[in-house]
C-alpha cells in the first residue's frame, strides 16, 4: 500500500540492489523521530540524577517510553483517514467515560480522574481527550468550507467545551484548560476571524477574576496566590517554587555538574523527578543544558509544523497543526511554572518528566504526525 | 442539519492555513524567547542571589561551644566541672501528630509544666525548621533505657548528652563561685559583635560569682564547624571544622579545708565568715549562709525551687558576705583607736575616768557604755580589750568626723574593697559630706559620737571588716581581696603611714589581750590555742526588719536581737589569716562569733596533727596597672573585659 518509490543504493560489492530504508517502511518520520529520542535519552539522564540515582525508576520510565513507541509505530501504520473515521466515536466514548469518572470515579487527592475499569485498570479519560478534541473538531471542520462560517466556530465551540466542563469538574483544572487550548488551536488554524479572536481575548481577561472568585476550588486559589506571591508562604505554599527557583538561578550558566545538583540530591526541592523535573536541569546543566533542550523541542514543533504545512487535507492539516501547538503549550506551561513565571498547574515536562500516561498520550500524538506526514500521495505533474 | 452546497476552494484554505501556520510559528517563538528571557534571568541576572540560596539550604553553619575552664581551690580540689547532661530532643516535624508523641513520651518519662513550657516557647519561636527542640534534661539512667527501648514509637525523639556546669560542692561555694545559667537574648544583646559571635554556639553564662567575673577567662573561643544538610536536617558531612580554644581553668585562692570549716562552724546560723591572708590577698573563706544549691539553677531553676528560695526569711540567695550591710560595732575601734593616736588626741599612756555614760558639755544628754557602771579609770588599751565605750565617745569627739573618716578609708571602709566579685556594696563610712547629700541634714556632734563606736549610719560588709583587719595585721600595707589565685590587682589607695609606726605593734597586741587575758571580750575564743591571735567582737543594733515580711511573735524577737561580730587575725607576730565574722542575731560577738573564727584560723594554720604550719603565701604576679578594675557598676557594663 506504501506509494513510496524504492530508493537505489549500493552494497559494498558493487552491485546494484532495491531497498526500502526501514524507517519509511515503518512510515517513521526520521527527524521527528530521532529529535523524540534524543529528548527522552537526555531526559533519561536527568531523570536519573533527580530520582537520586534511582536505576530503577530510569528502567521504569524507559519501558514507558518503550510502551509509547509501540503505541507511535502503530498509530503512524494507520493512514489518517482512519484517525478522521474513528474521531467521533472516540469522542463519543471519551465523553460518556468522562460523565462515569464524574459518577463512579476512584478518588485520588481529592479529585476524581481515574476510573477503574475491569481487566484494564485505572485510566484516566481525560487523557484520551487530549487527543480525542483536536481530532473531533479537526473532523468538524474537514468537510466545511473556511474560515467557518459563525454557526461552525458556534458547534466547534460546543465540542470543545463539552469534554472541558466535564473535565473541570473533576475538578482537574490544568488539563481542562489543556484540553481547551487544544481544541481551540485547531479552531485558530482553520481561520477563526481576527474579530472573533480579539472578542475572546477581551471576554477571557474580563471573566479570569470571576472565575477566580467564582468557578476554582480553594487548593486552585492558593495556587494563584502562590504564584502571585509565594514569599508569604515559603515553608508551605511557597516552597516548592522558591526552591525550584533557587535549584535554576544557582544553576548559572554552565550548572552544578550532572548529579551534583545540591537542591534535587538534598531534598530540598520537591517533586524534582515529575513536574519540576526542569529545576534539576536548570540547576545541573544551566542555561546551556535549558537552551539544548529548547532547541530540541522546537526542533520536534518545526518539524511538526512542517508535517501539517505538507499535508494534503483539512484534517490532517489542523491535526497536525494543533498536536504541534499543544506539545509546545506544555513545554511553555510547565518551564513557565517551573521558573515561577506561571501559577502551579500539574502539567509534566513532555518527554522528560517521570511517569504518567501522558508519556504514552504524547508518543501517540507523534504516531499520528507521523502517518500524516507518511501516508501523502505524491501527485506528479 | 442541512449543509448549503459550497465548494471547496483548496488554494485559498491552504494559504488561510499556511498564514495561520506562520503566525503559530510566530507565536512559538516568541514565547520560546519569553522563556529563554526568564531562565536567563534568573541564571544570569539572579545566579549570585540563588546561589546563596541554595548554599543556605544545604551549608549550616554550627557553632562549637568551648569547653568552660574548670574552677579548682587552692590546691587543685573540682569546684566547678563539665559532666554530661543527657537531654530529650523532639525533632516536631518529624512527628505526624506531636501531640500523640508528647502523650507517650510523657508516659516513659514524667515531663513538668516548666519543661511542657519551655518545648512550647521554643516551639513557636523563630527557628530553624527540622532543629530538635529541647524537651526535658538531667535524664537518669534508667529514662534515657526506657526511651531507647521505646524509640521506634518516637518519631522525632532522641537523646544527646552535652556537658553541663556541675558544682559538686553545691551550698559550700554558692556564694562565691555563683553559677552559670542559660544565655538569654538579653546577655547578647549587651554584647559586642565579636562577643556576640564568639557566644554563637554557648548555651551558658556566668550569672554570679566568680563565675561571671571570670567569664571572660572561663569561657573560651568558639569553633565553628561547616556541615552539610539535606532538607530534613539531617547532617550528610562535614565540609571545614575549626576547633574551639576551651577557656581557663581558674585556680582560687579559696581553700576547700578552711571554707568547709567556716561553713561548718556557722552551722544553720545566718551569718558570714570572710578569711583574708593579709600577705598576699588571698581569700582563703568567703560563706554566707544560708547558701543555695547552684546546680538548681544551670538548666533553668524550676518556679517551685525559685519560689521556695525567694519566699524564705531567710534569704538564701542573699550574699551576706558581699552585700549585707552592717553597723560594724566595736569591731572597728582598734582602727579608730588608731586614727586617734595618730592624730595625736590621745597615747597610750592617757586615761579618762568612765562614769558609764558620756556627754557633751552644756547638754544633758549621755551616751551610755555598754557596761551601765562604767570601767573606772580606762587607757587605750582598756578601752580596747574591755571595749568601753566611754572612752571612744570621748576620742572620737575630740578627733572630729573629718579625720575620722580620711583614716577609715584607708582600710577600705566605706569603699569598694575591689575583691574580684561584682556587685560588692562599699558600706557606708559617713561625712559631713555624705550626709548633706544623702540625708540634705547638717552634721551633729552626735552623729560623731555614734560613729566613734562603730554605730550610727557606719555600715560596713563582712568583707569590708576583713579586709580593714588584714590592712591593720599588715602595719598598714594595702590588701586587695582577691579570689583568683593567678591575679594581682592593684589597690585603690595607698598605704595607711602611721606618724609612729610602732602603734601598729601596740594596737596588735591590745587586741592579742582581747582574747588572751582574762578580762578580754574574746577570751572564749583562744581557748587551748596553739599560737597568739588578736581580735576584737563587736555587737550591732538591728534597726528594724523588713517592712514587707511577716514574722511570728517569736521569730520577730530573734530576728530583733543583735548581730554578732569579730575580726581576728593570727599569729600575731606574723599575721598569716584575717577573718572576719557576722553571726545576725547573734547578741554576743565574743561568744558567739569568735569560735567561729577560731575554727576557721584552725583550719588554715594547723595541720593534721594540729600543730601550728602556717601555709606559704601564694606566688602572684607582679601588679599591672593596666588591669580592668569593675567597678560596682550593672553586670553588664564590664563585659568589654573579655578579649
Amino acid at each position: 500500500m506504501s506509494q513510496v518509490d524504492p530508493v537505489r543504493t549500493t552494497d559494498n560489492g558493487g552491485h546494484a540492489i532495491f531497498r526500502t530504508p526501514v524507517a519509511t517502511r515503518l512510515h517513521l518520520d526520521p527527524p521527528l523521530l530521532a529529535a523524540l529520542l534524543l529528548t527522552m535519552l537526555g531526559g533519561l539522564a536527568v531523570l536519573y540524577s533527580a530520582s537520586g540515582g534511582s536505576l530503577d525508576t530510569v528502567i521504569r520510565q524507559a519501558i514507558r517510553f518503550g510502551g509509547g513507541l509501540l503505541v507511535m509505530l502503530v498509530l503512524a501504520q494507520l493512514p489518517p483517514r482512519t484517525f478522521r473515521f474513528w474521531a467521533p466515536l472516540v469522542y463519543g466514548v471519551g465523553l460518556v467515560l468522562l460523565a462515569l469518572v464524574i459518577l463512579v470515579g476512584t478518588e485520588a487527592k481529592g479529585a476524581q480522574r481515574w476510573l477503574s475499569l475491569p481487566g484494564i485498570g485505572r485510566f484516566q479519560p481525560a487523557e484520551l481527550m487530549k487527543l480525542a478534541v483536536p481530532a473531533m473538531v479537526a473532523w468538524f471542520f474537514s468537510d466545511r468550507t473556511l474560515p467557518p462560517s459563525k454557526r461552525n466556530v458556534l458547534g466547534s465551540l460546543v465540542l470543545i467545551f463539552l469534554p472541558t466542563v466535564l473535565i473541570a469538574m473533576q475538578p482537574d483544572l490544568g488539563t481542562a484548560i489543556l484540553i481547551a487550548a487544544a481544541g481551540l488551536v485547531v479552531l485558530f488554524m482553520a481561520g477563526l476571524s481576527w474579530r472573533l479572536i480579539g472578542l475572546a481575548v477581551l471576554v477571557l481577561v474580563v471573566a479570569a477574576p470571576l472565575m477566580y472568585f467564582f468557578v476554582l476550588h480553594d487548593y486552585q486559589r492558593t495556587r494563584v496566590d502562590t504564584f502571585l506571591n509565594p514569599e508569604a508562604d515559603p515553608r508551605g505554599a511557597g516552597w516548592n517554587i522558591i526552591q525550584s527557583k533557587t535549584a535554576i538561578g544557582s544553576g548559572g550558566i554552565g550548572g552544578k555538574g550532572w548529579q551534583d545538583g545540591t537542591q534535587s540530591r538534598l531534598d530540598f526541592l520537591p517533586e524534582s523527578h515529575t513536574d519540576f523535573i526542569l529545576a534539576v536541569l536548570g540547576e545541573e546543566f544551566g542555561l546551556i543544558g535549558f537552551l539544548l533542550l529548547l532547541a530540541v523541542y522546537l526542533v520536534i514543533i518545526g518539524r511538526g509544523f512542517f508535517i501539517s504545512w505538507q499535508a494534503q487535507e483539512t484534517f490532517s492539516r489542523l491535526l497536525a497543526a494543533a498536536l504541534t501547538m499543544t506539545f509546545f503549550i506544555y513545554v511553555f506551561v510547565n518551564v513557565g511554572m517551573v521558573s515561577g513565571l506561571l501559577p502551579v498547574v500539574g502539567v509534566p515536562l513532555p518527554l522528560v518528566s517521570y511517569g504518567g500516561t501522558s508519556i504514552v498520550t504524547l508518543l501517540a500524538s507523534f504516531g499520528m504526525l507521523m502517518s500524516i506526514h507518511t501516508h501523502r500521495r505524491f501527485i506528479n505533474f | 442539519m442541512r449543509q448549503p452546497l459550497t465548494l471547496k476552494d483548496h488554494h485559498h484554505e491552504h494559504r488561510l492555513f499556511s498564514l495561520r501556520l506562520l503566525v503559530a510559528v510566530a507565536l512559538v517563538l516568541v514565547l520560546s524567547l519569553v522563556l529563554v528571557g526568564r531562565m536567563a534571568w534568573l541564571q544570569i541576572a539572579q545566579h549570585s542571589r540563588f546561589t546563596t540560596l541554595s548554599d543556605n539550604n544545604r551549608v549550616l553553619t554550627q557553632a562549637m561551644s568551648p569547653p568552660r575552664g574548670l574552677i579548682t581551690d587552692r590546691n587543685g580540689e573540682i569546684l566547678a566541672v563539665n559532666r554530661p547532661d543527657f537531654t530529650l530532643e523532639l525533632a516536631v516535624e518529624q512527628s505526624a501528630d506531636l501531640n500523640e508523641t508528647l502523650n507517650r513520651i510523657r508516659q516513659l518519662v514524667p515531663l513538668t509544666d516548666d519543661d511542657l513550657e519551655r518545648f512550647e516557647r521554643r516551639r513557636t519561636s523563630a527557628r530553624r525548621p527540622w532543629e530538635p527542640i529541647p524537651l526535658r534534661g538531667r535524664l537518669t539512667e534508667e529514662e534515657i533505657a526506657r526511651i531507647a527501648v521505646h524509640q521506634h514509637e518516637l518519631p522525632g525523639a532522641r537523646v544527646t548528652a552535652s556537658p553541663v556546669r556541675y558544682y559538686p560542692h553545691s551550698h559550700l561555694f554558692s556564694h562565691a563561685l555563683g553559677y552559670v545559667n542559660r544565655l538569654s537574648a538579653e546577655d547578647l544583646d549587651n554584647m559586642t559583635l565579636a562577643e556576640q559571635r564568639n557566644y554563637s554556639g554557648t548555651h551558658y553564662y556566668g550569672r554570679t560569682g566568680v563565675e561571671r567575673y571570670y567569664e571572660h577567662r572561663l569561657h573560651g573561643q568558639v569553633g565553628y564547624r561547616q556541615v552539610e544538610t539535606n532538607a530534613r536536617g539531617r547532617i550528610l558531612r562535614v565540609l571545614e571544622e575549626q576547633p574551639p580554644i576551651p577557656g581557663d581553668d581558674l585556680r582560687l585562692s579559696l581553700d576547700l579545708k578552711v571554707q568547709q570549716a567556716a561553713y561548718d562552724a556557722l552551722g544553720e546560723r545566718r551569718g558570714a565568715v570572710v578569711a583574708i591572708d593579709p600577705r598576699d590577698g588571698s581569700v582563703l573563706a568567703f560563706v554566707s549562709r544560708p547558701g543555695f544549691d547552684p546546680n538548681l539553677f544551670v538548666t533553668g531553676i524550676s518556679h517551685k525551687d525559685y519560689a521556695r528560695y525567694q519566699q524564705d526569711h531567710d534569704h538564701p540567695l542573699f550574699n551576706r558576705a558581699l552585700q549585707g550591710r552592717y553597723p560594724p560595732g566595736s569591731t572597728v575601734k582598734p582602727m579608730l583607736g588608731l586614727a586617734g593616736l595618730d592624730a595625736g588626741v590621745t597615747n597610750w599612756e592617757r586615761t579618762i575616768y568612765d562614769p558609764g555614760y558620756f556627754s557633751l558639755e552644756g547638754n544633758p544628754h549621755r551616751y551610755r557604755d555598754w557596761k551601765r557602771w562604767g570601767h573606772g579609770q580606762v587607757d587605750m588599751e582598756k578601752a580596747v580589750v574591755q571595749s568601753c565605750d566611754t572612752y571612744f565617745y570621748d576620742m572620737g569627739f575630740r578627733l572630729g568626723i573629718d579625720r575620722m573618716h580620711d583614716f577609715m578609708v584607708g582600710f577600705s571602709i566605706g569603699e569598694a574593697t575591689g575583691i574580684d566579685l561584682l556587685n560588692e556594696s562599699e558600706g557606708n563610712m559617713p561625712s559631713r559630706e555624705w550626709k548633706r547629700a544623702a540625708r540634705n541634714a547638717p552634721w551633729f556632734h552626735g552623729d560623731t559620737i555614734n560613729t566613734s563606736i562603730g554605730q550610727g549610719f557606719m555600715l560596713t560588709t563582712p568583707l569590708q571588716l576583713a579586709v580593714a583587719t588584714a590592712i591593720l595585721a599588715n602595719d598598714g600595707h594595702q590588701v586587695v581581696p582577691t579570689l583568683a589565685a593567678d591575679e594581682t590587682h592593684p589597690p585603690r589607695r595607698p598605704d595607711i603611714a602611721l606618724k609612729d609606726p610602732r602603734n601598729w605593734e601596740r594596737m596588735k597586741h591590745a587586741m592579742e589581750a582581747v582574747v588572751h587575758s582574762n578580762r578580754g571580750t574574746g577570751r572564749v575564743m583562744a581557748k587551748d590555742a596553739r599560737y597568739h591571735m588578736g581580735a576584737k567582737s563587736g555587737t550591732a543594733q538591728v534597726f528594724s526588719v523588713g517592712q514587707e515580711e511577716t514574722y511570728n511573735e517569736e521569730e520577730l524577737a530573734e530576728r530583733m536581737l543583735d548581730h554578732a561580730l569579730i575580726v581576728s587575725f593570727a599569729p600575731v607576730e606574723n599575721p598569716a589569716i584575717a577573718v572576719a565574722v557576722m553571726v545576725e542575731n547573734g547578741r554576743h560577738g565574743g561568744s558567739v562569733a569568735g569560735p567561729v573564727a577560731r575554727q576557721v584560723m584552725d583550719a588554715w594554720l594547723l595541720d593534721q596533727d594540729g600543730n601550728l604550719n602556717v601555709p606559704e603565701p601564694l606566688a602572684r604576679p607582679p601588679i599591672q596597672n593596666a588591669l580592668p578594675t569593675p567597678a560596682n557598676t550593672t553586670a553588664h557594663s564590664t563585659r568589654t573585659a573579655a578579649p
